[in-house]
């Protein structure tokens, strides 16, 4: 089985759809002759042309926007945001057009989109190349909200997203698209939008995290084994749709749970689950639920590392909810 | 090709507007467009009943039967005669004030009435306000309240359509108020670097709510835009039904055959308000909408019908019978109809209901069970 990485993996998965489905079209800044700035989309109009990969102009309502016609004539595009940071000139078209398309024409059009971006901090990337902003598309009906964490991930859940008949948002996490290394079968295979994966079994706390903070939670769970904490992490993948049993069936079991989460800390994901899983298993808990999360605070371009949670963080969390 | 000569003001910008209809109410031959007799008369029918069921939408309204209308009245021409420009198979991406449009191209009143009152016959299941319809039959994509979002979109359909080869045009309607979008430069620039398929037709009715045009732009006009973008725009008396069939069956074929996008500002007049929710009589002067009612689409295109001896005040006694009984029987149905179930909020929000919706949706109902 090859080694990939996350950039390899999505190029991978792209390749093979393109293959296999003459609708897919992929367009964006830079995706084409260059093949994106990160090297996604690379070799891809080599293969499949100037028609179907499309350099565009700089504009990320236009991406999107046309995007949109582009499903509702029945292609399926997908549209790379070169930085998550960049989408928001497109936030009208995901929000107001894109997500809700089938439900206004009360089902009558579908917007198959998947809009590909990559995501996070910790690239000296300042307040402009590193925001974790996937509360805004999770608050958004109509939409689903992917985030692999790793290169297996990443090519199954992508080919599952472009196979299926709802709008995407497919967050890469750029800070481990190079540094998470994986085996990534040949070929073709996919992903269930909507499972959780536990990646590490323990029966003391419960840890969730989701891209490149599933690394960070790792670390930390590493960590803690040394100090005799006993920690099962879970990677979400998606967002939208939640898998809520894997959640909720870990926090019952352990009873203390600790939530990883990059973006800011006021209305972010964590505090959706937090709130879940007070809904479906208060009487489990042995000890409120911590969150680690970002700051409220723009993101930083010095001080990025004392803004991201760290495995420190995420371990003084873990001592907390256990000594509760 | 093009029967139109434009005419060009001092600076060199087309600044009258291209006229077929002449002053004393007779076609310029000319420029006529081939326009079968019995199409004529389909046409003026058009505008007619979109005028009847504006008017008694509005006054619905007014009675309190109705939550919301926005009528179409003095524009009626710019709106059934681009849409007779196209093909079944062409793609509309509406604005929200194009009701001749879609009788044109086949939609009933039933249907619209139905989509007014929000009932479970309305095909977007009562999901959106009224005027915001959704034809997929008729390849007419959901109107959205916020402006110029569906050029881009247009520019889409029209670039996919030429991707897949195949021979369709997309027209999009926006008014001059949406040119100050970013959507409207996104969708322009779009459209002309990758010469899609796609026609801009501009309704300049003159306001946008309460805001006068020359507040929209310093340009001299809308149409000379295009060449900004690298294609040409035309100006034309939005009034005169042939002008604007034989403007738009020009930007129509040039698409068809590979010649890209074209945008059209057809001159008209908002006549009426811009809503039920609006009284224009405190930004505007009523002397000024006199000089527009003059002008009229439809009263214009029955003269001129009537010099031809297609117009008789028979006809207009019979067709205004048969409109009226049309739209009596669309509205007694409409209102007749039940409202959506509440288990239906929940579909089609994505293709399949995932678990969190089916369990929102058991908690609606059950809180429903509870209150009754």
């Amino acid at each position: 089985m090859p080694t990939m990485n996350i950039i390899q993996a999505v190029n991978d998965a792209l390749k093979i759809q393109m293959r296999q489905d003459d609708r897919v079209v992929v367009l964006g800044e830079d995706v084409g002759k260059f093949g994106g700035v990160f090297r996604a989309t690379s070799g891809l109009q080599e293969e499949f042309g100037q028609e179907r990969v499309v350099d565009t102009p700089l504009s990320e309502a236009g991406i999107i926007g046309t995007s949109i016609g582009m499903a509702l004539y029945g292609m399926r595009p997908v549209p790379e945001i070169q930085f998550a940071d960049f989408i928001y000139p497109a936030f009208d078209h995901i929000v107001n057009e894109l997500a809700k398309y089938r439900y206004r024409s009360g089902g009558q059009y579908t917007c198959p989109v998947v809009i590909r971006t990559p995501y996070g901090g910790g690239i000296k990337g300042g307040h402009y190349h590193s925001q974790s902003n996937e509360s805004y598309w999770v608050h958004t009906p109509g939409l689903k909200v992917v985030i692999p964490s790793n290169p297996y991930d990443a090519k199954g859940l992508l080919l599952s997203a472009m196979r299926q008949d709802d709008p995407v948002v497919f967050m890469e996490p750029k800070r481990v698209y190079r540094a998470a290394k994986g085996d990534v079968p040949e070929g073709d295979y996919t992903i269930e939008i909507g499972k959780a994966k536990v990646v590490r079994e323990g029966r003391q706390v419960t840890l969730i995290a989701y891209g490149s903070m599933l690394h960070t939670a790792v670390e930390a769970a590493k960590k803690a084994e040394a100090e005799g904490i006993d920690v099962e992490v879970i990677d979400l993948r998606s967002l939208v749709p939640l898998d809520i049993d894997t959640v909720i069936g870990s926090v019952e079991k352990t009873g203390r749970c600790v939530i990883v989460q990059e973006a800011p800390k006021t209305g972010g994901f964590a505090a959706e689950l937090i709130a879940l899983i007070n809904e479906k298993a208060l009487l489990s808990l042995e000890a409120p639920v911590v969150r680690v999360t970002g700051w409220d605070t723009p993101f930083p371009y010095t001080l990025d590392l004392e803004y991201l949670p760290s495995p420190e963080r995420v371990l003084q969390g873990l001592r907390k909810v256990v000594n509760f | 090709m093009s029967l139109i000569e434009f005419k060009v003001g001092a600076s060199g910008v087309q600044n009258v507007p291209f006229s077929v209809l002449r002053a004393d109410d007779t076609a310029d031959p000319a420029l006529m467009p081939d326009i079968p007799e019995s199409d004529l008369r389909a046409l003026y029918r058009t505008m007619v009943l979109t005028r009847a069921f504006d008017a008694r939408m509005f006054t619905l309204q007014r009675q309190g039967r109705l939550g919301f209308y926005l009528a179409c009245t003095g524009e009626e021409a710019a709106t059934v005669g681009s849409a007779y420009a196209l093909k079944p198979e062409d793609w509309v991406f509406p604005c929200y004030r194009e009701q001749g449009c879609y009788l044109w191209r086949g939609v009933t009143v039933q249907e619209m009435a139905h989509q007014c009152y929000g009932n479970a016959l309305d095909h977007t299941k009562g999901r959106q306000m009224p005027v915001h319809y959704s034809f997929r039959a008729q390849n007419i994509v959901s109107i959205s309240s916020p402006l110029a979002v569906q050029l881009p979109q247009a520019v889409g359909t029209a670039w996919a359509a030429k991707l897949r080869h195949d021979p369709i045009v997309t027209l999009t309607y926006f008014g001059e108020g949406s040119t100050s979008e970013g959507d409207f430069h996104v969708g322009l620039n779009f459209a002309g670097v990758y010469k899609t398929p796609t026609i801009f037709f501009l309704r300049n009715n003159g306001w946008a709510i309460s805001t006068p045009r020359e507040v929209q732009t310093a340009s001299e006009n809308f149409a000379m835009k295009a060449a900004a973008y690298g294609f040409e725009g035309v100006l034309v008396d939005g009034n005169d039904i042939l002008a604007v069939i034989a403007a738009t069956q020009d930007a129509v074929e040039k698409a068809r055959n590979g010649g890209g996008p074209t945008l059209i500002e057809a001159v008209t007049y908002r006549v009426g308000s811009h809503s039920t929710s609006d009284d224009p009589s405190a930004y505007r002067n009523e002397a000024d909408v006199k000089v527009w009612e003059e002008k009229d689409p439809v009263q214009r295109f029955q003269r001129y019908l009537a010099k031809r001896g297609i117009w008789t005040p028979e006809w207009e006694a019979e067709l205004q019978a048969a409109v009226k009984a049309e739209v009596d029987e669309a509205v007694q149905n409409a209102e007749k109809a039940a409202a959506p179930t509440p288990e239906t909020l929940f579909d089609d929000v994505f293709a399949e209901m995932p678990a969190f919706l089916q369990e929102q949706r058991a908690e609606l109902l059950d809180s429903l069970k509870e209150t009754r």
